[in-house]
Parts: structure tokens; sequence; C-alpha cells
């Protein structure tokens, strides 16, 4: 089935390779080959990074979660914990982290970075005082002879609210790198795409920790 | 170089269709009700992946064989990105054959698992433990005597803490090799002490893990008698090689003669038994 | 077609440090991996000649292994439990530092982002922690050898199952079980999070930069496999990394996720001595399904990689398209996502309920048939080729023989019957060996020879390949087939010696066969080993496509620079294997010619769809 190129009757390339017999380039959205250096491009990077790197941690999640209905369902020793009162004082606090983080991305927007820089800085005070809230539960806990071998719903507890702890001390470091980068002052004023990208990517973190923790606590203290 | 390959990859293909069916290593015989049954599903498994083995590899081997590149620059290779059509029919008929054969597999799987043992089942406890067998008898009166962990004492030998203040254990035995009746339901209740271990007979065509925390109850008929070795299958420590006791089938009549027998004597008896019945053939 | 740019994103690094240890670039970062598998294979396959010596001359006193490890071997004579470590360290490193880290982190670095004609990776400061966590996670796995809190094992002997309760009791267990266990978990669970980062980078990568023109459907079918292989990572690490972090509580903080109540373990009551606290109420099996829903996915990392390059490689010496690029695409993420549903197959007989034994036996089945599948249309691509047998194509072409005879005896092990008498026998290895530990390989051998040239700018040696392939071919048939038998015959696992039983004794010339055929086949590897490093200094020097392949990474230099492409990204203007295209003036069209102009004799565009 060899085929000779004979140098006559071609079509020729022409623009787009409309005119071609092999399809040219039909894109995939971008406008030229360079999108490792477009600012728009390396902001969607975060995001996307940051969706599936969530995904790696909700399956995390998610086997500890099975491993606990299976474990309660598994023996006769399921006692739960009665919920630590400052718990509620805890899930109110990550609450309104959440809300004050979306405060600080939309005053992102403005010319001037203190707006942001100010609600950044009340959403890791709040970061750190939903984590001391945290502690304050484990220690009201250890006070009652509770711990982490006590029993299987004790021995739950300290894992995942110690893993969401984890995991969001590792959100209030990203906060302090976006409060550290928010001093660059910028040369001509407008809002850096990358700066609102990592603020997205942060946000997108902060939040699935806010919800992460509603979940946990629900799964804790009211399934049956 | 393609003929080559050719012919070597038919030769491994020959020599491991020969290593099966020439039988020399193959199943040893078996003495379960339930084993025929396996055993046609097996040897039609086996067939069906011993014609898809050697389909594909005369088929590569056919490529490699014919498909040379000449050297020359105007023979070019078949331009083509595929078929659609051959897609869809040799998707569906694998499809159709590896699932009716996974459908099929079930039959047997059912018909051990998905029931309990059937009344009048000759029932055994099976306690194991790094690294020796222990089989509960319940006696004459058939019903096993109370254990607790907290009563095991393995200096002590009472290996599986049998309650001796409960009556009904004053004509248990507790011994490290399984006497069962042939041609007649066996129902073990399989527990462990420790780690997990597994209950494996080969001519019997069953295994079952002991699982601590569990009791798992499985069933099965030996048709056959003899003696048979019975080995650990689930690494459960460095002596798991030498976890090995046997299993004895014997006519119902002697075995209810066996029973009759207190305590240390039912032992001993056991203990004459098997150093005297040869081990079955197995192969 | 070229446009150049301003801006170097970044500068290519200077200082020794910066370009060859803690490089940001994502080639140095695939070849770092590639020489962290390079030297695990060569700790696993030590260990597995060590148990092969045991199994096969039982009593034998080894001088060399009295004086390594006396204690492990006194009198030259292996332990049991020296034995035991073995397996579990063998399949350990094996699984992981070599199967997890050389297709996906090695090759699939390096690759991934010139095929697609992208700088870099997304994220290159993590592409290189990756990497070192990765590093990290190895040393710690070493640790374990000389660690293990007892002088007569090598690590751990619970397999690299690592099956509760024995993983979960600690020394009471068995010796190796201390301090060893601990570390085993530990290093596993730092794998985890090195191999998280990289899947997350593959993902975005893959996703966000391909360059113009390389829709996914232009996309060569390497970098279907990579990015299946990473969203498989992503999806079952965490759940290894959470069942860890459960088994290293019970082993160290008293819980008992894993370990029943009533346990009596080495004369030991639970609860009655501060050797054995109190446990209550964990389930075994709990461990077995966090540990196989890692587990069976896993397997697929290991295969996928070599499937993608299998197919690549043989489309390149075929000199023919793929056939059936879509139905391949699409049994990529059948094999994925079925992947996700099987993990029961590995415990029908662990207790679970039966009735999901079933469930998971009819699917374990369906996933014979994208399997199968990818293997008609590797055959199909051969048919009508023209091929050329350089090395990285015979490697290749072994993978598909090796890879069917390996698939094909899981139609016997995933029939929940006849994994009855089949389950922890010899078969199971076979099986396994033959996928994982052999297909594999060879799709990793067929991916250094293809792309060494690439990497280094010179080819390896034909004839040393040659022999390497032709040795190795018939040497891994020669090992793993006879194991098929023995586990019809009833040969248990992990058992290490075979004295006890007599049903096992006449397997014992197979037993030897099997033994020879491997330290011939492990010594053999010693070309490839020789092969590799002499030619990265002496060996032919290459030009920039020596194989007259298509895909992007043949459009630059061998080496490619620092930034892939000189500055000029190329955009994609056609499918990854058009070869033997009609009319065309070579036998090939790379993807990235723009100005290839073709005319067709016989009047149509010379496509068959």
């Amino acid at each position: 089935m060899a085929t000779m190129v004979t140098s006559t009757k071609t079509v020729t390339k022409t623009g787009k390779g409309s005119g071609s017999k092999f399809p040219g380039p039909n894109g995939n959205g971008k406008k030229n080959g360079h999108e490792f250096l477009d600012a728009d491009s390396r902001a969607h990077r975060y995001r996307i990074g940051m969706w599936v790197g969530l995904a790696s941690i909700a399956m995390m999640f998610t086997a500890l979660s099975s491993a606990y209905i299976v474990r309660a369902a598994s023996a006769n020793d399921w006692f739960p914990l009665a919920m630590p009162r400052v718990l509620l004082a805890s899930t109110a606090i990550i609450l309104a982290s959440s809300a004050t983080f979306e405060v600080a991305r939309r005053k992102l927007k403005a010319p001037t970075v203190a707006a942001y820089s100010r609600w950044l800085l009340i959403t890791a005070f709040l970061g750190l005082a939903f984590l001391v809230s945290q502690l304050i539960a484990w220690r009201q806990l250890r006070a009652q002879g509770v711990y982490l071998s006590t029993n299987p719903h004790s021995s739950f507890f300290y894992l995942l609210s110690a893993a969401h702890a984890i995991h969001l001390f590792g959100g209030l470091l990203a906060l302090l790198y976006l409060l550290v980068r928010a001093r660059h002052v910028l040369s001509d004023g407008a809002v850096d795409v990358r700066r609102r990208a990592a603020a997205d990517a942060v946000g997108i973190y902060w939040h699935f920790m806010d919800v992460l923790w509603i979940y946990l606590f629900l799964l804790l203290f009211f399934w049956r | 170089m393609g003929r080559v390959l050719a012919v070597i990859i038919w030769l491994l293909t020959l020599l491991s269709v020969v290593i099966f069916f020439n039988k020399k290593w193959w199943l040893p015989p078996a003495i379960s009700d339930h084993a025929p049954a396996l055993d046609r599903q097996f040897v039609l498994t086996i067939i069906i992946v011993g014609i898809a083995f050697t389909a594909a590899q005369v088929g590569l081997g056919w490529m490699v064989w014919k498909y040379r590149d000449s050297g020359r620059a105007d023979d070019r290779a078949l331009y083509t990105h595929g078929s659609n059509r051959l897609e869809v029919i040799w998707t569906v008929i694998t499809a159709i054959v590896f699932i009716g054969l996974g459908v099929m597999g079930q039959r047997v799987w059912a018909s051990l698992r998905l029931h309990d043992a059937p009344p009048g089942s000759y029932s055994v406890e099976v306690v194991a433990q790094q690294f020796q067998w222990n089989f509960h008898y319940s006696g004459k009166d058939n019903v096993f005597g109370r254990t607790d962990p907290s009563l095991i004492d393995d200096s002590a030998l009472n290996f599986i803490g049998i309650d001796e203040a409960d009556p009904s254990a004053k004509d248990d035995a507790v011994t490290s090799s399984l006497v069962i009746p042939v041609n007649r339901p066996v129902e073990l209740k399989l527990r462990s002490k420790d780690v997990i271990h597994s209950f494996w007979v080969p001519p019997l065509r069953f295994k079952q893990d002991l699982v601590p925390g569990m009791e798992i109850k499985v069933h099965f008929t030996a048709n056959k008698v003899g003696k048979y070795e019975l080995a650990c299958a689930e690494l459960c420590g460095q002596l798991h090689f030498k976890m090995k006791s046997y299993m004895l089938v014997l006519p119902e009549d002697q075995l209810t003669a066996l029973r009759a027998l207190p305590q240390e004597q039912f032992q001993a008896k056991l203990q004459e038994l098997l150093t005297n019945t040869p081990l079955a053939p197995s192969y | 077609m070229s446009e150049t740019h301003e801006v170097h994103r970044h500068p290519a690094p200077t200082g020794f440090i910066r370009k060859y240890i803690f490089s940001v670039d994502h080639k140095v970062i695939g070849i770092q991996y590639i020489m962290l598998a390079l030297a695990a294979v060569v700790v696993g396959m030590l260990m597995s000649l060590l148990m092969r010596l045991n199994l096969s001359w039982p009593g034998t006193k080894w001088s060399i292994l009295e004086t390594l490890f006396p204690a492990g071997a006194p009198g030259g004579v292996m332990n049991p439990e020296f034995y035991l470590s073995l397996v579990t360290m063998h399949g350990t490193i094996m699984v992981f530092f070599v199967l997890t880290t050389a297709p996906q982190g090695g090759f699939g670095n390096y690759f991934l982002p010139i095929q697609i004609g992208a700088e870099d990776m997304a994220f290159p400061v993590l592409n290189m922690l990756s990497f070192w966590v990765t590093f990290v996670g190895f040393i710690v796995i070493l640790a374990a050898i000389f660690l293990s809190g007892s002088d007569s094992t090598v690590g751990p002997i619970g397999g690299w199952t690592g099956y509760a309760p024995l993983s979960a009791l600690g020394a009471i267990a068995g010796p190796g079980q201390g301090m060893g266990m601990n570390l085993w978990i530990i290093s596993i669970a730092i794998f985890c999070v090195g191999s998280l980062l990289g899947a997350l980078n593959f993902i975005t990568t893959l996703l966000n930069m391909r360059t113009r023109g390389m829709s996914l459907m232009r996309m060569p079918l390497t970098c279907w496999a990579w990015f299946t292989t990473a969203v498989l990572a992503l999806l079952s690490f965490p759940v290894l990394l959470g069942g860890g972090i459960l088994l290293l509580l019970d082993r160290t903080a008293g819980t008992s996720f894993f370990i029943p109540g009533g346990l009596y373990v080495s004369g030991v009551l639970s609860g009655s001595n501060p050797n054995f606290p109190l446990h209550t109420g964990g389930s075994p099996i709990l461990w077995q399904h966090l540990f196989w829903f890692f587990g069976h996915p896993e397997v697929y990392i290991a295969i996928l990689p070599g499937m993608g390059a299998t197919s690549h490689i043989l489309a390149t010496f075929a000199r023919k398209p793929v056939f059936g690029y879509r139905a391949m695409v699409f049994a990529i993420f059948a094999i994925g996502l079925l992947g996700f549903f099987v993990w029961g197959h590995h415990m029908f007989i662990s207790g679970m309920s039966p009735y999901s034994a079933i469930a998971f036996s009819v699917l374990t089945l369906s996933i014979g048939v994208p399997s199968a599948v990818k293997t008609f249309n590797w055959i199909g691509t051969l048919w009508g080729a023209r091929i050329r047998f350089s090395t990285p194509m015979l490697f290749a072409l072994g993978f598909v023989s090796l890879f069917v005879a390996g698939g094909i005896t899981g139609l016997i092990l995933g029939q929940s019957s006849l994994d009855l008498p089949m389950h922890d026998t010899y078969i199971v290895p076979a099986h396994f060996h033959l996928v994982m530990g052999v297909a594999s390989i060879f799709g990793m051998f067929a991916a250094t020879y293809f792309w060494f040239p690439k990497m280094f700018g010179r080819l390896m040696n034909e004839r040393l390949g040659q022999i390497h392939f032709w040795i190795t071919f018939v040497g891994v048939y020669s090992i793993f087939v006879p194991m098929h038998v023995m586990g019809l015959v009833g040969m248990p696992r992990r058992f290490s010696s075979f004295t006890e039983y007599e049903f096992l004794k006449e397997l014992h010339p197979l037993v030897v066969f099997v033994s020879i055929a491997a330290i011939i086949t492990i010594t053999i590897q010693l070309l490839f080993y020789f092969n590799v490093f002499w030619s990265m200094f002496k060996g032919k020097k290459a030009g920039d496509n020596p194989w007259e392949a298509t895909t992007l990474e043949w459009n630059t230099t061998s080496p490619p620079p620092h930034d892939n492409f000189a500055g000029v990204i190329p955009s994609v203007y056609r499918g990854p294997y058009e070869f033997a295209v009609p009319g065309a003036p070579k036998d090939f069209l790379m993807q990235a010619d723009s100005g290839a102009e073709v005319t067709s004799g016989n009047g149509h565009n010379g496509h068959k769809h």
C-alpha cells in the first residue's frame, strides 16, 4: 500500500491548516505555546493543583471514616464520648474564619492591599484560635481520664481531630505565606494575577478545612 | 530476528502448556463432595486459559514472523488506525467468556459458603495458635465445654482455655490432630488465639482463614477414608512452615467408638491411629 | 513555525548542587528516580537470590551467610525468621521503590512534560520534594534492615502485606516485629506522601500545560498511562497512609483498631502484663480492607506505564499507527476504574462476607476484558507492520507475551471457588511476578533502551541489549511458569522450608530448576547495568531522532536543553502515531511537523478511520 510522493496536485497548508490534508493545530484553548509563562494559565494551574491535592486529603479522611464506621460495628465496646462543649466554639471559630478569608479575598481587587492583609491576619488569628480550642478540648478530655487508647471512640476522636489540626496548621502556614507576599508592593498597582491565583488556591484549601471539620464533628458526635 | 523470536515464543508456549497438561504436577486426588464440581470448573477454566494463552502467543509469534521491515524505503506498513467493528466484536466476546466464567465460578462457592452446615453435621472447634493446631471435640454429650481466653494456660497444656468447672467439658477432648467421619458433613468452628492462620488440606480443596476475634463456621464433607497432611496457609510468624498437623478421616463406626473413649484414651488411640495409618498418596 | 519568548521562567541552574542534587528540572528528577530504582532493584534481587538458595538447598552451610549474618544464619544455615524478613523486604522494596518509582516518577517525570510540549512540570519545586521525600523513605526502609530490633532478621517478618494482628502486636508476635515493623510502617508512610506529591504534579501538568494542538486525543499513550496511574496513586495511597497510621497507633499507643480482645500470644494474655496491653474489639479484616483498597490499584500503578510504553514503542518500531487508539484509551480508563472495585479478591477466604466475595469475583473477571482488548490491539498494531527488531522493540514484544502469560491466570485466581484451593499457594506469586515482576520490568527495560539516547545523547549497545533480552526472556519464563504447577500441587507461600511435608517432596526438582534459572537471569542483569553506565560515556552518539519516532521528545536535542525546546515550543499538527501515511515523503510524520506535504496517489486523503 505504499504511495509515492508527487510534486504537483499538492494541497498546501494555509493559515491554521485549513487547507492541509492533515488537521492543523486545533489548539486546546491556548493562544500560543508559552502557557508555562502565561499568568492566566498559571493561576489555573494553582487551582487545579489544589483541587487535585484536596482529592487525596479527602481520600485519606474517607479511609479513616470507613475505619470508624467499621470499628463501631465490629464489637460491642463502642461508647461515644460526650461532646466537649468547647468544640461548639471551635466550629463557630472556623466558620467565621472562612467568612473572614472570603472578605480578604474580595478585598484583593482594590488598589491597595491593606484591607486584604488585615483580613488575612484576622483569618490567621481565627485559625490559631481554632487550634487553641482543640487543645482545650483535648486537655478537658485528659482531665477526665480519656486518652487515645481509652476506648475506640476516643481513639478516633484524637486521631481525626489531630489529623485535621495538622492539615489546618499547614493552611495557617499558607496564610502566612500570603501575608508575607502581600507586603510586596506592585509596581503598577494592579493586582498580580498570580497573587490572586495563590489567594484563590489557599482559599479553596481553607474552606475545605472548614467543611472537613464540620463533617468530622458531625461524624464523631452525631452519627449513630 | 523475527523468525527467531517467533520460534522462541512458540517453544516457550509449548513448554508451558506441556508442563501443565502432562499432569505430573497437578491437584492432588480429591476427597471431598464439592471437589468434582470445583475440579470441573477448574478444568473448564484452564482449558479456556490455555486456549487464550496459546492463541495470543501464536498470534504474536505469527505477526513477528511475517511482518519484518525489508529496509526498502517504498515498503511501508499498512496504514490503519484500527477498526471499531473489530473492537466491539472482540470486546463483547471476551466479556461473555470472562464474565460467564466468573458467574459459573460462583456455584461451588455458593454451595459451600452461603448456607450453614446442614443439621446433623459433625462439629469440631478449631483453635489455632502460633505454631500448633488445637481441635476441640465435644465428646459423647455433643456439647462443647465452655472456654474462656482468661483460662488459657499453655504451660499447663490448657491451650484453648477449657473451663474445667463446666460439666459438659468433662468428656471433651482437645488434640492437635483433626479426626472426622467419612461421608458426613463436618462443621468447623474456626478461631484463633493470636494472629491469622489458615486451615488447608490440599486434597479437600478447602481453605479458610482463622481470624482472631471472630468465630468462622465452615462446612464440607470428606468422602475418602485416610490420613492427610494439614498445613497453615497464612503467614503467622517464623514457624509458619512448621505448623503442621493431620486430618484423619475415619469410617463412622470407628469414629463413634473413638469418641466413646474417655479423654486420655481418646488422645492415645488417636495417636495410635495416626501412626499406623499411611499417608494418602498426594498424586 | 516558531515564536521566541522574552522571559525565561527560571534560568538554567549553575553549580553541582542545584544542577544534580536539588534540581527542580523534571529531567534531572526523572533520572534521580531511575537511579533510585536501579539501586533498590539490586537490593531486592539479592534478597530473592538468598531466598532461592535457602529453598533449593536447605541445610547447606553457606559460609558467606554466616559471615554477613551470624545471627540470622548461624552456621551458614538461614533461620526461618531471616527468610521471612527477606520475603517481607523483597516485596516491599520491589513494589514500592522499584515498580512505583521508575515507570512513573522516572520515565513519566522525564517525558510527560516533553511529550505534551511543556517546559517543565506544573510545580517544579514540589517535584523535587517528591523525589527527596521518596528518597528519605528508601533510607528508612534500609534502616529497617539494620535496625529491625532483632539480630536474626533483616526487617519485619509479616510479608509486604503486613497483616494484622501479626503486624500490630509488636515484638511479642515474633522477631523483627518490633522496631523493624515500626520503621517499615514509617518508610511506607513517607513513601505515600512522596507519591501523592508526584501524582498531584502529573495530573495538573497534563490538564493544564499541553501545547497548542495537543488535544487529549492526540496525546501519546504513554501520557494517558501516566495520567491514569497518577489518578490511581492519588486516590489509593491516602488509604494506605490512613491504614498505616492506624497500625502504628495500635503498635505504639495501645489503640485497638485491628487487634481484637481475648488474645493469648506467646504465653501472655492480653492485658495481663505490660508486654501486652489490653486490647478489645479491633478487626484484623479491617486492615486487609484498607491495605487492599490501596493494594489493588497499586498493581495497576505498577503496570500501566509499562503498557503505555509498550504501545508507544510497538507503534514506533512497527512503523504503523497504534491499532485502536481510542479503544486503548478507554481500556486504560476501564482498568484504572475497575481496579478500585476488585480489592476483595485478595480476601475471598479472609472471613469477610461470602456475598461480597461473589461481587468481587465477578468484577475481577470483568477487568480481564480491557486487558484482553489491549492485547488484541497490540497484536493488531503488528499486523501488516514493518517491524524493526531493535532492543526496545524486543522488550516491548516481550512485554506483550509476558503480560498475556501472567494476566491470563487471573481468570483462575479471580474465581472465588477456585481460589479456595489456590489462595496462598505458589500460583499466586507465579501470577503476580509474571505481571508485576516481569512484564512491568520489561516495560521499563523497553523504555530504558528506547529513551536512553534522548536522555544521554548516546545509544546503548545493541549487541549487549539483545543478549540481555534473550536470556532474560527465556529466563523469566523458566522461573515463573513452573511456580504455577507448584501451586496446583498445593505448595504454600511464605514457607521458609518445604521439608516438613510429604506432599511437597515431589516438587523439589522444580524448586531447584527455578533457582538455577533465577541465578542465571539475575546474573545477566549485570550486562544491563554495564550497558547503561558504560553507554552514558562511551555509547555511539545519537542524533535527535535515532528511532525515526514521531512524538515531541524527538523534535528536540539529545539530551534536551534545560527548558526542553530551546525557547521554541512546538505546536502539534496530528496524532502521535502517524506512521506509514500514504503519500508522505518518509514513513513517519512527526507530531510537530507543520510543513509536511503529502499527496496520495489514489485521491483520498490517506486516512482510514
